[in-house]
């Protein structure tokens, strides 16, 4: 089971486990969670949505490539692609590092009340207990 | 089910003929709603499942394992750095469990003439006592059961080693034919003994260490040998292409035996690194690089075969007919990404399949063993499927990694 003990407050949370800081421009970043990290290991490739790109809710838009998996990143919501963490491309290995602080991509929300309707730390929280076996 | 789904993925990239989630890297929804039936089938077989443990099980979570569903069995993916272990073992010394895998031992009179019959390559090429060599296991029709190392003993004891996945359907099979062959033969299945494999360029210097005396014995084996030492069978064997061994014992010594290896400095490493090792070293993995419906020579293992001698085997008729028209070979990609199994191959002469890809550690890119139309040759351009991109990759000679440097 992850430790949860980290998990910051200040993030919203989805079910494909990406975690969404809402910056200060009215941008959101998009990165993936530390449980997620911790299940798919050691990072080495990350590909990212194309700056300008249109994105729909749920659509598929970004892969993290570990030694061991590839896996889908989700957009959390409706929205436009406004940046991508070029940094990632020679240093994948912050996300397992620094999960929260390594971002993938940003973006511009269609509409800012889809993020606030995203889970919160403790929805998430309960959402990984709840799966854990 | 969104975690389950996760830890399928992870799972189904460990071992992939086990997962559901058939194709990690296809377009399949992985984190999302969609595919709900290999998810129900995954989480009702998770409840229905005991996970059998290792003798090694407590020890594993002691030192901070991330213990994965493999095939069955409770085992360790990492220790924390799947690519930190995979460094551990080509530059110094790792050890794996390896405890899962089934000891097999057949006794009697004309266990070599059975065993002449019912593998692929040839006993008699085990003359010394301890001797080993790596052989399939076929069926009539040339398929792979599985793939194995058999230890010639005495006249009377050949000690096999197998898969852990297949090994009830192996046993199953071998007691088939020795009821028709060599009725008088004994097949016992040693779960009383574990299996502890310590690998890496400093594996010999640190057993010595860890089991004071052995140095006089084992210093001296040749690879594929093995020697009994007390209740310890040591074989100069592995799965990562560098020198050390693997060791069977009475599964109630093992835990103070790994923890003896751990205090000498051999490191823990978990089955994510075991695979990346064994890839470099361009070693088949059973169940993604052949199976029952590939043969031998389809796999890039016609050296494990004889087909020179006068000796029937379970299997020859079908290789010595059957034309070959599909090869294994190696690849690197050229660009950024990574190779992942299933891929399609793109060449000139047809399409191919990668059976095992990943990222190669050593090497810094990602490389990968691809079935392919006999045709293509080392040195040709390919390109792989990889999503929604074609991306060139380069035919080469495999292993791409012994010890411990990269050959490619």
């Amino acid at each position: 089971m992850s430790n949860l003990d980290n998990l910051p407050g200040n993030l919203k949370y989805t079910t494909s486990h990406e975690w969404i800081n809402k910056e200060t421009d009215g941008t959101i970043a998009i990165g993936i969670t530390q449980h997620a990290q911790e299940l798919l290991g050691d990072m080495v490739f990350v590909e990212s949505p194309a700056v300008g790109r249109q994105l729909k809710a749920k659509e598929e838009c970004a892969v993290a490539e570990s030694v061991k998996a590839a896996a889908d990143i989700y957009a959390p919501v409706t929205g436009v692609v406004v940046a991508i963490n070029s940094e990632l491309g020679d240093t994948p290995e912050k996300i397992n590092t620094d999960p929260y602080s390594a971002w993938i991509f940003k973006m511009k929300p269609d509409n800012a009340a889809d993020v606030d309707a995203l889970m919160d730390a403790a929805a998430y929280q309960t959402l990984v207990d709840s799966e854990a076996h | 089910m969104a975690q389950a789904n996760l830890e399928s993925a992870v799972n189904a990239a460990t071992e992939g003929a086990h997962g559901f989630i058939r194709n990690l890297s296809g377009k399949e929804d992985r984190w999302g709603e969609a595919d709900i039936l290999p998810r129900l089938f995954y989480f009702f077989e998770r409840l229905l499942m005991t996970l059998k443990h290792t003798p090694l099980n407590a020890a594993h979570c002691a030192m901070g394992a991330k213990m994965v569903d493999f095939g069955g069995w409770d085992m360790p993916l990492h220790y924390g750095s799947q690519l930190d272990e995979h460094h551990q073992v080509r530059r110094d010394a790792g050890m794996f469990d390896v405890s899962h895998m089934r000891v097999l031992d057949m006794r009697g009179d004309g266990v070599r003439d059975f065993l002449r019959y019912l593998l692929a390559n040839n006993v008699d090429k085990l003359q010394s006592s301890g001797k080993a060599l790596y052989s399939c296991l076929l069926r009539p029709d040339g398929g792979v059961i599985d793939d194995l190392i058999v230890y010639f003993m005495s006249e009377s004891w050949f000690r096999i080693v197998v898969n852990a996945g297949t090994a009830d359907n192996d046993i199953a099979w071998m007691i088939e034919q020795a009821a028709v062959r060599a009725p008088k033969l004994q097949i016992s299945s040693r779960d009383d003994l574990a299996m502890i494999a310590v690998q890496g360029p400093n594996a010999p210097a640190k057993l010595w260490l860890a089991l004071p005396g052995s140095q006089k014995l084992a210093e001296g084996l040749k690879p594929f040998n093995a020697v009994e030492w007390d209740s310890m069978f040591i074989a100069r064997t592995g799965y990562t292409g560098e020198d050390g061994f693997e060791i069977i014992l009475p599964a109630t010594a093992a835990p103070s035996f790994w923890q003896t290896l751990n205090d000498v400095g051999v490191k823990p490493i978990g089955l994510g690194a075991r695979d990346t090792l064994r890839l470099e070293a361009g070693m088949n993995l059973y169940g993604h690089d052949m199976d029952e419906t590939i043969n031998p020579l389809e796999a890039g293992l016609a050296w494990t075969v004889d087909l020179v001698s006068e000796r029937d085997f379970i299997g020859k008729a079908a290789l010595v007919t059957k034309p070959k028209t599909r090869k294994l070979i190696g690849l690197v990609l050229q660009d950024r990404g990574v190779l992942r199994d299933h891929q399609v191959v793109k060449s000139s002469h047809g399409d191919g399949e990668i059976t095992s890809g990943s990222f190669s550690p050593t090497l810094n890119q990602s490389i990968a063993l691809a079935r392919v139309p006999s045709a293509v040759q080392i040195g040709d351009m390919v390109q792989v499927a990889i999503r929604d991109k074609m991306l060139a990759a380069k035919v080469v000679k495999y292993p791409f990694v012994r010890n411990g440097k990269g050959l490619i």
